[in-house]
C-alpha cells in the first residue's frame, strides 16, 4: 500500500492532501475535501452522478483514481457558482424544471456545462448523445434537454452582449 | 466500492514503466485510461500489488497518416479517435465504433491500446482492427515488436502481450480505393457491451466486384477473430443483397455467443447475421458501389 502527496486544483484552489494510491477521486473530493455536491450513484461507471471536469473534461470520478488527477484541475458542482451567481446551466435546470429527485443534476450540470464550453448551439441530438452517459432513473430527460437548451440561448446572448 | 490495496507509480518514460512491470512481472498491471481496470479492480473481480500508470508518458497520444499507414498512439482517447477529421474522412469503421464504445464520459478516459490489451471480446475495437489488419506495436524489456492483430487475441481476456510489456502504437494500413467499412452495434442502452455487432471492411475491383472482404463480429464467441468462411463467400462477386445475406448466414454460423441477460444464442446468431449484412451495405455504399 502506498501513500501519495498529491496536489490537485479543485474548483481553482490548490490542495494538497496525502492520499492513499487506492483512493477514488470521489472519495477524495467527497471526504477529504468535504465537497459533497459530487454524488455516487451506481459507483459502477454507468450512471454518471459522479461526473466532474478534470482539465475541462467532464469523466466519471468513481473511476479515477485521485492519484491520477495530481497535477490536474477538477472542477465540481460548487465551482460552477461565481460570486453568488448560478451558472448558465443552474439556472437553466431551475428555471425549467430539469430535476426531479435531483440525484444526477450535479453530474448533469458539469456534463451540460463541459458541452457548450465545446458546443455553444447544440441541436436536441448532440444534448441527448452529450448526456447519454448520465443516467436520470426519475426519467427526466425532455426538461433536462429543455435547460440545457436555455442555458445555451442565455450564454449565447451573454456572448454576443459581451462581444458588443 | 475500494479496490483492494495495492502499490502506484507513474513513470515518465517507457523505458522506466517497462522496468517496473518487469521487476513486477505478474503482480503487475498497467493503468491507461483505466475505464475497465478500475472497476475490476473496485468490484474485487481482479487485484494488483503494482499498478504501473502510463498516463505521465508524454507522446503516446496522436492519430496521424505516414506512409500509408494510419498511426494510433497507444493511449490515444477514444474520444479522440470519435472526433478525428482524418479518421472521419478516411476511416469511418475506425469512427464507427469510437462512437459505440462506453458512453461518451468514458471515452474521454479510456485508450485504444487499453481496448485491445483489455483482451475482452465484448469490447468493440477488437472487431474493427482484425477486419483493418491492424499492427499492434509494443515495448518490453527486449525491445519493440510488432503482432499482427489477428495474432494477438488468444483467449478470454488473454493476449499475445507480456507482463512487461505496453502497447505504444496501434498501426492501419490505409485502404486502397474503392475501399470502405462500417461497425454497426446492437446494444440494450448506451454504456452496455453489445448484444452483436458486426465489423465489415471491403475493397471493390474497378467493374464493381468483391476483391477483399474483412468481416469479424464482437461478442461472438471467447476469442476476437474473423468470419473466414463469409469473406471467403464475398471474393469475387457483385455484392447484391442475396450474397450480402448469405454471408451473414456464414459469420453468424460460425459465431458461438453465450446466452445471457443480452438473450438467447438463436438470437445473437440471428442479429449477427442481420448485422452482418447490415454492415456490409453501409461498407461497400461507402466504397462507392451500389
Amino acid at each position: 500500500m502506498s501513500m501519495h502527496k498529491i496536489k490537485v486544483t479543485v474548483n481553482g484552489a490548490a490542495q494538497e492532501v496525502e492520499v492513499e494510491a487506492r483512493l477514488l477521486l470521489v472519495h477524495h473530493l467527497r471526504e477529504n475535501l468535504r465537497l459533497t455536491g459530487t454524488h455516487i450513484g451506481c459507483d459502477t461507471t454507468h450512471c454518471g452522478a459522479c461526473t466532474v471536469l478534470l482539465d475541462g473534461k467532464p469523466v466519471k470520478s468513481c473511476t479515477v483514481l485521485a492519484v491520477q488527477a495530481d497535477g490536474r484541475e477538477v472542477t465540481t458542482v460548487e465551482g460552477l457558482e461565481k460570486d453568488g451567481k448560478l451558472h448558465p446551466v443552474q439556472e437553466g435546470f431551475w428555471e425549467k424544471h430539469g430535476l426531479q429527485c435531483g440525484y444526477c443534476t450535479p453530474g448533469m450540470l458539469m456534463t451540460s456545462c463541459a458541452l457548450l464550453k465545446q458546443n455553444p448551439d447544440p441541436t436536441e441530438l448532440e444534448i441527448r448523445e452529450a448526456i447519454s452517459g448520465n443516467l436520470c432513473r426519475c426519467t427526466g430527460y425532455v426538461n433536462i434537454i429543455k435547460a440545457v437548451q436555455y442555458a445555451a440561448e442565455k450564454q449565447r446572448k451573454e456572448g454576443a452582449h459581451v462581444a458588443a | 466500492m475500494i479496490p483492494s490495496s495495492f502499490d502506484y507509480v507513474s513513470p515518465t518514460s517507457i523505458a522506466d514503466a517497462v522496468a517496473l512491470l518487469a521487476r513486477h512481472r505478474d503482480g503487475a498491471k498497467v493503468l491507461s485510461g483505466g475505464q475497465s481496470l478500475l472497476p475490476l479492480l473496485k468490484l474485487r473481480l481482479g487485484q494488483v500489488e503494482q499498478l504501473v500508470d502510463i498516463g505521465r508518458i508524454p507522446g503516446l497520444e496522436y492519430i496521424k497518416e505516414e506512409g500509408g499507414t494510419l498511426k494510433i498512439g497507444g493511449r490515444t482517447r477514444e474520444s479522440a479517435l470519435e472526433h478525428s477529421e482524418l479518421v472521419a474522412a478516411r476511416y469511418r469503421i475506425l469512427q464507427d465504433t469510437a462512437k459505440v464504445i462506453a458512453d461518451p464520459l468514458v471515452r474521454n478516459l479510456a485508450t485504444v491500446g487499453g481496448n485491445l490489451a483489455h483482451g475482452d471480446p465484448g469490447n468493440d475495437h477488437p472487431a474493427t482492427m482484425l477486419v483493418l489488419g491492424a499492427q499492434v506495436v509494443v515495448v518490453g524489456p527486449k525491445g519493440e515488436r510488432v503482432i499482427p492483430i489477428d495474432q494477438f487475441f488468444r483467449g478470454l481476456f488473454s493476449t499475445a502481450l507480456e507482463p512487461d510489456e505496453i502497447i505504444i502504437e496501434i498501426r492501419v494500413p490505409t485502404p486502397p480505393p474503392r475501399s470502405g467499412g462500417a461497425y454497426v452495434k446492437l446494444e440494450r442502452k448506451v454504456g452496455d457491451y453489445a448484444t452483436a455487432a458486426a465489423a465489415a471492411q471491403v475493397t471493390l475491383s474497378a467493374s464493381g466486384s468483391i476483391e477483399r472482404a474483412g468481416l469479424a463480429l464482437t461478442n461472438a464467441g471467447p476469442v476476437p477473430s474473423r468470419a473466414a468462411a463469409a469473406e471467403k463467400h464475398l471474393v469475387g462477386k457483385k455484392p447484391d443483397p442475396a450474397l450480402l445475406n448469405e454471408a451473414g448466414r456464414l459469420a453468424a454460423d460460425a459465431s458461438s455467443p453465450n446466452a445471457d441477460r443480452r438473450g438467447a444464442v438463436d438470437y445473437k446468431k440471428e442479429m449477427a447475421r442481420v448485422l452482418v449484412a447490415r454492415a456490409l451495405k453501409i461498407a461497400i455504399d461507402r466504397a462507392g458501389g451500389h
